[in-house]
């Protein structure tokens, strides 16, 4: 049997994707001895010349790790989309627009201004920002557009599967390979990871779903036994995906919602608004005026930034108004 | 001037009532409110509220029995939180959290509840229509 043909691409993404891929050790070398990489730009010297020579369908499985921010990864979407037999959206950025994603509440002008000009560190005399062309004594140079909205993978071009996570544990990564290589991948559209919420895989102990008052993570030092919810701080494990065996809550730490949300949920904020609302300051709600209520509430800092921590760009609203 | 669409969430107990009562008593008030019936205000989930909005909604009013009142207990105290945590995410989108009003109106407040959908289609033409998300 030939060899599949494996590729690996990066858009908006921190890198630590690609490392995940390494992070499942010495089972790397099960892969290659499976399958050829035929393009990856963090490990190999491949061009995107040599991918545009490829034939359509030419790369069996394509893993597209970050989102969607220029139109290069734009264009390098639809490239890899017509190359590939299966394409995966790989990491939290890929299925859902994740961290980068926050950017979301600003746009092109506003980042451009706060980058290029107003840091106390930028030397930037003429003002200049990034432009689309320049001509040069040597001939025409050009940069890719930068967007004022990310975007996830699903959102520019069709995707085959999703595999989710900042980045995906190397057991969900071996689970995909291995589904791969015995052709045993769910129907189209599936997300490769369980269907049930973070809760279920929770080692921690509900008591009585009841939140007194919301801290920060920084001021709170949680006993290791019960809901960290019950103790003050928001974790988002009540409608995040499980899969990631609760790594975080097991540092310590609240689930922030990598995973995205679970199948049920269409918009991961407003639900994580009402259910957190809804159990906050339970205890003597009857006698609560409209300024204790507001006071509650305000112990929840940057509520857009907490509960759409890794979907902005896949919410139901998107993305902040643009006034121009 | 601008027609504004509003969709008013009504809780069955109160408002929905409410909104009865304003008709039978031949109470004038703007058709701009299209009434949404609900068993209790908390039934209403912040994502109705986002959804109305994304398909043309300019305004969202959630109505539901005054607070101690409620039919089952304690449904409007979640509400209220709700709504409170919703106008602040909102204002961060960029709406105007005018477009969003939570009021109370007992099954005998006709009066009121038509006086609160006159304020609010005034208050949103003033506003215009809503503008969500743009931008390439």
């Amino acid at each position: 049997m030939d060899k599949l043909k494996f590729a690996f691409y990066w858009a908006a993404s921190c890198g630590g994707c690609e490392i995940a891929v390494l992070d499942i050790d010495e089972k790397i070398l099960n892969v290659v001895e499976k399958a050829d990489i035929v393009f990856w730009p963090v490990a190999l010297d491949t061009k995107y010349k040599d991918v545009e020579a490829f034939q359509d369908k030419y790369i069996d499985v394509c893993f597209f790790n970050g989102a969607i921010r220029t139109s290069e990864h734009e264009e390098m979407a639809h490239l890899l989309r017509a190359k590939s037999k299966t394409l995966v959206a790989f990491g939290a950025c890929a299925c859902f627009g994740g961290i980068p994603g926050l950017a979301n509440v600003s746009d092109r002008d506003e980042i451009f201004d706060l980058v290029y000009r107003e840091l106390p560190s930028v030397s930037n005399p003429d003002k200049t920002t990034p432009q689309l062309t320049y001509t040069a004594p040597e001939g025409e140079l050009t940069l890719p557009q930068f967007f004022d909205t990310v975007k996830a993978l699903h959102q520019v071009c069709d995707v085959d599967y999703f595999l989710p996570g900042c980045p995906p544990t190397p057991e969900m990564i071996e689970q995909a390979v291995t589904a791969i290589f015995e052709g045993t991948l769910p129907s189209k559209g599936s997300t490769l990871a369980p269907e049930k919420a973070l809760c279920e895989e929770c080692p921690l102990e509900i008591q009585e779903k009841k939140i007194p008052f919301i801290k920060r993570p920084y001021q709170v030092t949680p006993d290791g036994k019960r809901c960290l919810l019950e103790q003050g701080v928001i974790c988002m494990g009540i409608n995040t995906r499980a899969g990631c065996g609760a790594r975080c809550i097991k540092a310590n730490m609240p689930c922030r919602g990598c995973m995205g949300p679970t199948p049920e949920v269409a918009d991961q904020g407003a639900k994580l608004v009402s259910a957190i609302a809804s159990i906050l300051g339970v205890e003597g709600e009857e006698r609560m005026t409209e300024k204790e209520i507001e006071a509650l509430i305000a112990q929840i800092k940057d509520p857009l930034g907490t509960f759409y921590r890794y979907t902005l760009p896949i919410s139901l609203l998107r993305r902040k108004v643009i006034k121009k | 001037m601008y027609e504004p669409k509003i969709i008013g969430f009504l809780c069955n107990w109160c408002s929905y009532a409410a909104a009865d009562l304003a008709g039978t008593s031949r109470i004038q008030y703007p058709s701009n409110m299209r009434a949404i019936r609900v068993m209790c205000s908390s039934r209403v989930d912040p994502e109705h509220v986002l959804r109305a909005f994304v398909n043309g909604a300019d305004g969202v009013l959630i109505a539901g029995c005054h607070p101690g009142d409620c039919h089952y207990i304690s449904g409007n105290y979640k509400t209220e939180r709700k709504y409170v945590l919703l106008r602040e995410m909102l204002e961060q989108f960029g709406i105007d959290p005018r477009r969003l009003r939570l009021e109370w109106c007992s099954s005998a407040e006709g009066g009121k509840f038509a006086q609160v959908v006159t304020e609010m289609t005034e208050e949103l033409k003033t506003l215009g229509p809503i503008e969500l998300g743009a931008g390439d």
